[in-house]
């Protein structure tokens, strides 16, 4: 599926993360993040945060367990732990995105990848992504405690019958996107490090492109709100967190 | 690991040091050292127990984690065997005994907002574990925040992930008198919600006590 162009007038930036990189902004409602795999090996790692209020975030299990399902694709939202949609999934070109892999760590990169300091190697040193995120989420004063299970864009990661985790190489494309469409001024905070299950022993995660433009009107024959009973109540809770504006 | 590990521990109620019912719908919290064990008892069947650990050295710093603990074993099911592994990759605890079979991690605590999502609006005012949770928390002397109110461990919950990229609440395996025992790995803080979920079959619509029990 290719992905729907962008009339130059409604983009209002552009933007891209090199692979094992760190990038935050705030999202406001009425703006879509579009995030794109230039080379088809990236793994966007993604935290969202009410900039009002940094205690609500992105919650994994309501998120899953309230659309009954263990990926996310086109139609699907991420809820916050308030009840509420930060974004919604208007558009998809890969069809599954991972909310269940987590996050590596220093340890994990070391014994997959070997060790490339900065000393050696410079600004190609090897970085993981809970270092990233704790460095980004810092520059909002936020820290580990605030460093809870993030979407990791691009990725899949399947559970089999009897729940043995299976993660699926090389699942995304180069030029694979995935448009959220924030409901709700949202923080992001996006990592580029690689997947935690992803095998090695080469480390290359891949760019990630951004483009923030301004959404489409929400129509009353909205695909994600309807796609659910759920999604309906949850854009509801939106509403009135945002009635006063 | 297979998804069931069924099995039954040789530890006698009776030589515990601590025993206490926590009726539905109630919250505990308890701290429970290095090297002892802490069984909790679904002693009337089908409820489910909403739980997370924190190390006792630095509770802020160090909790359960669901992803950690899942993608450690390669499996997203907790059974006998499962180390339960923090946010720091440390093992805090180590299931023992199971003689449910299935506990559930993805599936997270019910919540007001939750309800209201899941349910209907105007669900807001019953009672949830994470009421109970953030009770507890603003309680106890640790120091802890809602930040600390992570993704949780449902000890006797039955939440199927399918390959497809499904996941449903389904009706309880577990029965009257089933448990699940753990041995402390670390000095940890129990923090469990008896869960009051009316909505959903994860307390068979019918949320009764637990019983936890801890030994040296």
């Amino acid at each position: 599926m290719p992905t729907t162009p962008v009339a130059s007038e409604r983009i209002v930036h552009t933007e891209s993360v090199p692979g094992a990189r760190y990038w935050s902004l705030v999202i406001k409602r009425g703006y879509t993040l579009r995030l794109t795999d230039r080379d088809g090996c990236a793994n966007a790692s993604l935290l969202g945060y009410n900039p009002r209020n940094p205690l609500e975030r992105y919650n994994m299990a309501d998120t899953l367990k309230g659309q009954h399902i263990s990926r996310l694709t086109r139609g699907n939202m991420l809820f916050s732990d308030m009840g509420r949609a930060l974004f919604s999934i208007i558009e998809d070109t890969v069809g599954w995105h991972d909310p269940i892999g987590g996050i590596s760590d220093a340890a994990l990169i070391r014994e997959r990848y070997g060790e490339a300091r900065f000393q050696e190697h410079w600004n190609d040193f090897y970085r993981d992504g809970r270092e990233l995120f704790l460095i980004e989420l810092a520059k909002w004063g936020l820290g580990s405690r605030d460093l809870v299970i993030p979407v990791n864009f691009f990725q899949k990661v399947t559970a089999d019958d009897d729940g043995n985790l299976h993660y699926h190489g090389n699942h995304s494309h180069p030029g694979a996107s995935v448009d959220l469409r924030a409901e709700s001024d949202t923080l992001v905070v996006l990592t580029t490090a690689p997947h935690p299950m992803a095998p090695g022993p080469d480390y290359h995660p891949g760019p990630v492109d951004l483009m923030i433009y301004r959404s489409a009107p929400v129509t009353d024959q909205d695909f994600c709100i309807h796609n659910a009973p759920e999604n309906a109540r949850a854009y509801a809770n939106t509403l009135i967190a945002n009635c006063q504006e | 690991m297979p998804a069931m590990n069924l099995k039954e521990s040789p530890l006698r109620p009776e030589n515990a040091v601590h025993r206490e019912t926590v009726p539905a719908g109630e919250w505990w919290m308890a701290e429970i050292r290095k090297g002892q064990t802490f069984r909790i008892v679904d002693v009337e069947g089908n409820e489910a127990a909403d739980t997370l650990f924190y190390s006792l050295d630095d509770p802020q710093e160090e909790h359960y984690s669901a992803v950690d603990t899942a993608r450690g074993q390669g499996n997203v099911y907790l059974t006998t065997g499962t180390p339960l592994v923090s946010n720091k990759g440390n093992a805090m605890l180590t299931i023992t005994a199971d003689t449910c079979g299935r506990h559930d991690t993805l599936g997270g605590a019910c919540s007001a907002e939750a309800n209201q999502m899941r349910y209907a609006l105007d669900k807001k005012p019953m009672h949830s574990c994470r009421d109970n949770f953030l009770h507890a928390i603003q309680e106890s002397p640790y120091g802890l925040s809602k930040r600390d109110v992570v993704s949780n461990i449902n000890f006797f919950m039955n939440v199927p992930v399918t390959p497809a990229g499904g996941l449903s609440f389904q009706d309880g395996i577990s029965g009257p008198g089933k448990y699940v025992e753990m041995r402390a790995e670390m000095d940890v803080i129990a923090l469990v919600s008896n869960c009051p979920q009316l909505n959903n079959p994860c307390s068979g619509f019918n949320p009764t006590p637990l019983e936890m029990i801890i030994w040296d």
